[in-house]
This record gives C-alpha cells, structure tokens and sequence, in this order.
C-alpha cells in the first residue's frame, strides 16, 4: 500500500463511520442552526439589526460548530489503537493525517457551506452577500478542520479536553472571523470583496500546509 | 562550536549560572526602572495634546513589548525543548508564560485606565489593546494545557507545541486585529495618536524599555530556579540549595 | 523638573487619578508575581523538608528490623 491508497483508506474509513452514525454528524449543524436562531429571539426581529450582525452570527456559529465535531477527530482511533499503528507506519505521519483533516472538513465543513443559503435567508441577509457568505465558509472552514485537528491531538490523552480545546483553539480562529464577516459585509454594500477572500485563502493555504507538522508532533506526543 | 552551551542542559549548572547573575539583573532593573519611572512622571515636559496623562506610556508601552516578547521566548524554549528533548527548557514554560501574562495584564489595565481620560470609557476596541488581549488568551491556553496533563514532561511539550503554533499566529493575528480596527473606524472614536515622539520623552522611554525588560528577565529567572528545584528536588544539590535559606531550617 | 511644587506633581494637570491608578495597579500586579515567586521557593523548602524526614524515618525504620534479626 502506498501513501495515496494510505490516505484514501483512512479518509474512506472516517466518511464510513460518519455514514453510520449519522447524528454525530448532523448534531453540529443542528446546533448551528439553532444558535442562528437564538439571535432573532433575543435581539429581536428587525430585518435592519439581523442584516447588519448577520455575518458575524453566522461565522462565530460556525467556529463554535467546528469545535463541537472535534473531540471525536482522533479519539475513537485513539482507544481503539488504529491511531498508534499510524503512527508505527514508514508512511509521513503529517501527510497521513491530513486525510482525517479532510474528514473532519468534508463532514463538518462542506455541510457549512450548503447551509450558509439558509442560514443567510434566516438572518435576512441581501442575495448579494449569499454567495460571498457561502465562498467564505468554503475557503476558511478548512483552516477550521486544520487548526481544530491541532487543537484535539493535543488534548487527546486528556478525559475531559472539551472546554480546553475551545480556549486553545478561539483565539487562534479569529484572523479568519475578521476577515470572513469583513468580506460578507462588503458583499451585502455592494463593494468588492476580493481582497479579503484572497487572504482567507492565503490564510487558509498556509494553515493547511503548516499544521499537519503540530499535528503530527502532537499525536506523537499523546502516544509516548 | 555548542559545547559551551552543553552544561546548560543540567539542571544544577543552570541554576547555579541564574543564581549567580539574578542579584545583578535584579540591581539593575531597580536602577533603571527607578530611572526610567522618575524621569519619565516628573522631568519629561507634559504632552501639548494629552497633557500630563501621556505619562502612563511608560508602563503601557514597554509592557506591551515585552509581553509579545516573552511570548516569543516561550515559543523558543518550546522548540528547544522539542527538537533537543532539553528538560531545562521545558521548564522554562511555566517559568516564562505567568510573568508574560502578568505583562500582558498591566497593558491591559494600563491601556484601559489611559482609554478613560482620552476616550471617555475605559475598554475601546483599539488595535493594541485588543491584540494584548488576545495575547492573554494564548497566554492562558498555554498555562492551561501545560497544568491539564498528569504527566508533567507531556505536558510541557503539549504546551510547547501551542506556543509554537501561537507565535506563527500572533503575527497573522496582529496584523488583522489591526486592519479590522482602521476598518470599524467608528465616528464616536476619535483615535489619538499615540505621541510621535519628542527626543525629552523619548529618552525616559528608552530607559524604562531598558528597565522593563529586565525586569521581565529577573522575574522569570526567580520562577525558573523554582522550576528547577521543583523538579530535582530529590537530589541532594536542591537539598542542600533549600536548606541552606535559614529562616525555616532552624525554626518550624 | 516639568512641575512647580509637589501637589502639582501629584495632581499631574488633572490627570492624577488615572496616572497614579495604573501605576498603582502595575505595581500590584509585578510586585504579585515576584511575591509569588519568593513564596514558591518558601513552598518548595517545606516540601524538601518533609521529603528528608520521610527518608530520615524509612531509614530508621529499616535499620531497626535489620538489628533484631541479628539478635
């Protein structure tokens, strides 16, 4: 087996298990929908309000959605020892991970975008902000997954690494909150929006390249 | 061309090198921050915008500075410790993060109490105070993870590993914290510059800079000699080291 | 010297409450850490203290078995 069929079998088997316990898939994005409903509720309902803090709800929704996913990311693979024999593989473990990378992603980020439309129908956001709203999640939500899968292999050994994991993780999500609700924003008034979805990008090459390498050094250091 | 630096990695000739230069670190940042504080509050003209508050500047803005720079020295250690499996190192995490937040926190207050005489309140969501505090969340996630873990050499490379992460971050992070903050310009705020500075202001500044950081260094220098009694602390060195302060030994 | 007389350097034009406040505060925090520092070591010397008696004790204890088997 070589290092592309490596990875093609460990992101086949996470999608699988995802496949077959559907809840621990869907139970985020119910969450996020209901954050996003909460907002109206207590702020009230004036289209003039919703419109303006929409992309904000929305995006600060999503980190807390992404941190939702993430304690399951390496822990079932972690009691069950699968985990341990990644790491023995001659295969880069770096490399190997970031197929659970693109696990996490696809299962947690790729629903955010399909959802962004609704999300954005709900919050009374202009038609014209939709698709940078949606463009938005599409390049940022990877550099959720990437530093999210950071944030869990470092609290791997703990029982309860729950509240930690958000403490380590929010203050390193907040470059890509800037700049995704500046870009929705500008979308909504009508001004381009080029710039900040390039650095999104930027951000979001960068992170995805970078921590696979914590991440590596992270599991290593939750086996010793 | 590193054997000098070999000894180092033992805990014992660490400590004696720290308890040998502390007093001196410690002499000099009384002087200089005794300096630097009396030139600065009574010698240094008053500012023709601000008036005399300008003069918190001598505790905000070298606090500031090396708030971010113990940041950066933490994030060293933690590679050292990580690439060199060095345990002095790794005690030097918990030794350096609580000092660095410490800084961050007197930015923190500073900035707000000299928010309140220029703003009108005392939190703005200015650039530099927003990053500081951002600086304080890392600074905490970092102590956070370090203490979560039974096993203290996992947790310090855990903690290592987040600070090296952070400090790839906090670049990212100060940059858009400031171009979030020229973008939500808003018409309430009118932002004060801070001085371009005059050569009589700059003067006490420098030497509180010079001040500030010695005394970052001192600080962290007397929390990492009770790191490395803490953990050596069944050998006879520490034993020794601790029995020699007198005023326990004899009495209780 | 940019003030007058003392009170003048106390009131620094107004501002004195939030120049004295912050280096006050400043103060409190720094002199924190070092006293948490001094005290940690205090810490430190109690607990090698109690680590040297139990060794102290284990070794006596261990003596004295040793001397009634010989008798």
């Amino acid at each position: 087996m070589n290092s592309w069929q490596l990875w093609r079998s460990v992101l086949a088997k996470d999608l699988r298990i995802a496949a077959r316990r559907r809840s621990d898939a869907l139970n985020p994005l119910m969450f996020l929908l209901m954050v996003v409903t909460l907002f109206p509720l207590g702020i009230g309902p004036g289209p003039d309000i919703l419109e303006r803090i929409a992309p904000g709800i929305i995006w600060v929704a999503a980190l807390l959605a992404t941190l939702l996913g993430l304690d399951r990311l390496f822990k079932d693979d972690y009691n069950d020892g699968s985990l341990e024999q990644l790491c023995l593989l001659p295969e880069p473990l770096a490399y190997t991970l970031t197929a659970k990378v693109a696990a996490h992603w696809l299962l947690s980020g790729l629903p955010l975008v399909l959802l962004s439309p609704l999300l954005a129908l709900l919050l009374n956001l202009p038609v014209d902000a939709w698709w940078a709203l949606a463009l938005s999640l599409l390049l940022g939500t990877p550099a959720l997954s990437a530093l999210g899968a950071i944030g869990a292999a470092l609290t791997l050994q703990l029982q309860r690494g729950g509240s930690l994991v958000s403490l380590i993780l929010l203050p390193l999500f907040i470059p890509l909150l800037i700049f995704a609700t500046s870009a929705v924003e500008n979308a909504g008034m009508g001004l381009d929006v080029h710039a900040q979805l390039a650095i999104l990008a930027a951000i979001s090459v960068l992170t995805v390249t970078l921590a696979p390498l914590a991440i590596a050094a992270a599991v290593r250091m939750s086996m010793n | 061309m590193w054997r000098w630096l070999h000894p180092y990695a033992k805990p014992e000739a660490t400590y004696r090198l720290v308890d040998k230069l502390l007093p001196w670190f410690a002499a000099f940042t009384v002087v200089s921050l005794a300096v630097g504080m009396i030139w600065g509050l009574a010698y240094a003209p008053a500012d023709y915008q601000q008036g005399d508050s300008y003069r918190i500047i001598y505790i905000h803005v070298p606090s500031a500075i090396f708030s971010m720079a113990a940041y950066f020295a933490m994030a060293v250690m933690g590679a050292i410790a990580l690439i060199w499996q060095i345990k002095t190192a790794e005690w030097a995490i918990p030794a350096i993060a609580p000092v660095g937040a410490a800084m961050t926190v007197v930015a923190l207050l500073t900035g707000a109490i000299w928010g309140k005489p220029m703003w009108g309140t005392w939190w703005v969501w200015d650039a530099r105070l927003t990053s500081e505090l951002i600086l304080l969340f890392l600074y905490v996630g970092v102590m956070a993870l370090y203490y979560a873990f039974d096993d203290v050499r996992t947790g310090a490379k855990a903690a290592s590993i987040l600070a090296i992460v952070g400090v790839v971050n906090l670049p990212i992070i100060h940059y858009s914290v400031e171009w979030w903050n020229t973008l939500h310009q808003g018409a309430t705020i009118t932002k004060f510059e801070r001085p371009s500075i005059a050569t009589s202001m700059l003067w006490p500044l420098l030497v509180s800079l010079l001040g500030f950081k010695l005394l970052t260094i001192s600080l962290v220098m007397m929390r990492f000699k009770n790191e490395l009694l803490r953990h050596e602390l069944h050998r006879p060195w520490a034993q020794k080291e601790l029995s020699a302060d007198k005023e326990l030994s004899d009495g209780v | 010297m940019a003030f007058e007389s003392f009170g003048e350097f106390l009131q620094m034009g107004g501002y004195g409450f939030y120049v004295w406040l912050s280096f006050f505060l400043s103060f409190l925090v720094i002199a924190g850490v070092a006293l948490d520092a001094a005290l940690g070591r205090r810490r430190l010397q109690r607990q090698s203290q109690t680590l040297q008696r139990r060794k102290r004790r284990l070794a006596k204890r261990q003596q004295s078995p040793v001397k009634e088997s010989t008798r």
